[in-house]
């Protein structure tokens, strides 16, 4: 042999040797990426029943340890300006922008969408996020006001966040509706605990590195994957929850959870068909907001009465 | 079983000079610092579950001394601290009452007030605390003023800047005297605020020289700087403790303070303290946690245990 075949076959080697780099599949708690506390992991398929990663199972104490994380950033994100919020929410839909062609990927193994299909989703989703930035700082004046009252008052309503949301994502949609079901929880102030689509978790916590690289602060969105049932019951008994939202629950699982859910008076959102791909109309954000109605004196009582 | 001063007759001429002391106190063996951290780590990885949980977690509560130790005090946090004492739980009165409330001495008064007939200790801190750099006479005058107000137990803090400098028997003399104006009426916790001793070693003899001296308690830390209690450090007083016992009789008790803020932690600590010194310990008289958010974290846990249910912080007092 030449040293030129040599080198030739050489470098044809070293190609086809290079070994496979496979994604580790994590958890999306605090801002942190830890895998389950319990150890333990799932094995997730693509539409055709190949084999795509393993995804981690988690257990209740990862749940219990996602609502601390909640919690936690609770008071700075409900405090944050909405304008602020705004921005962060834009701020996702940049970084997912980014990284689509890995999304198209994703979404296309795990719902066995044609790739054009798959960037369609993935488009929609990136909309998505952009249309409730929009909304953040617009929602107060839309459900909000200024009450008539009959007295020199100011009577003010304002939506408040509700708290801690578990949420549920959709079974099949796993990526729009995932979105489709987190920004409205998150734009008004509210934190949340997602549990991912069981069958296809991989979007989701690929969404997580996205919200950690863009301005989300860590603990606003948690991302738990594994059995929706086992991490939903104890979420929705859960005494620090004040929310859950049922979409990727079935019948009979909603209706045991949302028994579990009326002991601390939990909000709760009831499963229902929708299209991701609609308009979604404003129903996601009222669903976990309170109003907070406060009077105020208007300060122009003088001696001779109200100005009114 | 004794609580006073020790008697300690095999060691009596270690303390008869500050040569002596100190070449007692260097002839200590020297501590493995690698040891003595993974033995705390190993000891850290035990599972208790169910029953034992609940008894450890009704353990704990019945050790926490807690403590509201700032300058911000009033009266009225201190008397809701003192009903917290007695009903850690009031939706639950089968809660133990925590072993003490920890208060300055001014405000001494209104904490005996506040926990009066439920059995619960006031300790007071003393000495110039957290720094401990006041003239002998003002110490000690601290010392009397919180006995005089019905101070249960007295938490001393010892000069760490003599004890660096070498000066075994000025602290040593210090500890003798703060024992003697506390009297029959209270018991003693020497504080050695161990993130400020750097060594391992300086830990060692420190809980010795506070041993020799008279303490009932020895505890960690004032809560006030960066390193306060961890295991390693509370597992080498807990040897301490016990090799201390086998050699004079004298049961001295340990308290660990400030950083314990989790159920698990607290858990880990009386893992700790079975292995270590034994089940004597396992006894406020003799163990207590220094701590104040510990206590809601510990309730938490236990009303999960009983209902199933995570419970939050919306079910516990603000302290």
């Amino acid at each position: 042999m030449s040293t030129a075949e040599k080198t030739e076959k050489a470098e044809k080697t070293e190609k086809t040797e290079r070994l496979s780099v496979f994604k580790t599949y994590k958890l999306y708690v605090g801002g942190k990426f830890p895998r389950s506390e319990s150890g333990r992991v799932y094995e997730v398929s693509d539409s055709k029943g190949n084999w795509l990663a393993n995804a981690p199972q988690s257990s209740r104490k990862d749940a219990r340890d996602a609502v601390v994380a909640a919690r936690k950033a609770f008071g700075g994100w409900a405090g944050a300006t909405a304008y602020n919020r705004g921005q962060v929410l834009y701020r996702v839909a940049e970084m997912l922008e980014g990284r689509r062609e890995q999304f198209v990927r994703e979404v296309a193994d795990a719902e066995g969408l044609s790739r054009p299909k798959a960037a369609a989703v993935v488009d929609a989703a990136v909309d998505r996020w952009v249309w409730y930035a929009g909304w953040t700082d617009k929602i107060a004046q839309v459900i909000g006001g200024a009450n008539p009252v009959a007295g020199p008052y100011f009577n003010l309503s304002s939506p408040e966040p509700t708290g801690v949301v578990a949420v549920l994502a959709p079974q099949q949609s796993s990526f729009l509706g995932l979105v489709s079901v987190v920004a409205p929880v998150i734009a008004t102030g509210n934190t949340a605990v997602v549990i991912a689509s069981e069958k296809a978790p991989l979007p989701a916590l690929s969404l997580g590195e996205v919200l950690a690289t863009s301005d989300v602060p860590g603990g606003v969105v948690n991302v738990l994957s594994g059995r929706t049932a086992e991490i939903a019951a104890p979420l929705a008994a859960h005494q620090d929850v004040n929310a859950i939202d049922l979409a990727g629950a079935d019948e009979a699982l909603a209706r045991e959870l949302e028994i579990a859910a009326a002991d601390n008076l939990k909000r709760v959102l009831r499963p229902q068909g929708v299209d991701y791909f609609e308009t979604p109309g404003i129903d996601r954000m009222t669903a976990f907001l309170e109003t907070k109605t406060v009077w105020h004196p208007t300060g122009s009582l003088g001696a001779s009465g109200s100005s009114y | 079983m004794p609580t006073t001063a020790p008697t300690a007759h095999a060691l009596s001429d270690v303390t008869a000079s500050d040569s002596t002391l100190s070449r007692f106190l260097h002839g200590l063996p020297g501590v493995d610092a690698v040891g003595l951290e993974a033995r705390a780590a190993s000891l850290g990885t035990r599972s208790i579950k169910t029953t034992a949980k609940a008894y450890a977690i009704d353990l704990a509560i019945s050790m926490v001394d807690l403590t509201t130790l700032e300058g911000a005090d009033t009266p009225g946090k201190v008397r809701a601290l003192g009903a917290k004492a007695v009903h850690p739980d009031p939706t639950d009165r089968t809660t133990p009452t925590t072993a003490a409330v920890c208060v300055y001495p001014d405000m001494v008064a209104v904490a005996k007030e506040a926990v009066a007939g439920s059995g619960v200790k006031v300790a007071s801190v003393a000495t110039a605390f957290p720094a401990g750099r006041a003239a002998l006479d003002v110490k000690l005058a601290d010392v009397r003023d919180a006995v005089a107000a019905g101070a249960d137990e007295i938490d001393m803090v010892i000069d760490r800047g003599a004890f660096l400098a070498g000066k075994y028997l000025k602290v040593y003399d210090e500890i003798v005297a703060v024992k003697e104006a506390c009297g029959t009426s209270a018991r003693l916790k020497v504080i050695f605020e161990t993130g400020e001793l750097s060594t391992y070693d300086n830990i060692r003899r420190a809980s010795w020289v506070g041993m020799l001296a008279g303490a009932d308690f020895i505890k960690t830390s004032t809560g006030k700087v960066a390193v306060n209690a961890t295991p390693a450090n509370t597992l080498l007083m807990l040897e301490a403790v016990r090799d201390f016992r086998a050699q004079t009789g004298t049961q001295v008790g340990v308290k660990p303070a400030g950083g314990i803020r989790t159920t698990k932690d607290a858990i880990k600590f009386l893992v700790l303290v079975n292995e270590t010194a034994g089940e004597d310990w396992l006894d406020n008289h003799w163990f207590r946690f220094g701590a104040s958010s510990l206590l809601n974290d510990l309730l938490m846990q236990r009303q999960k245990l009983a209902t199933g249910r995570y419970s939050g912080p919306d079910y516990v007092t603000v302290d």
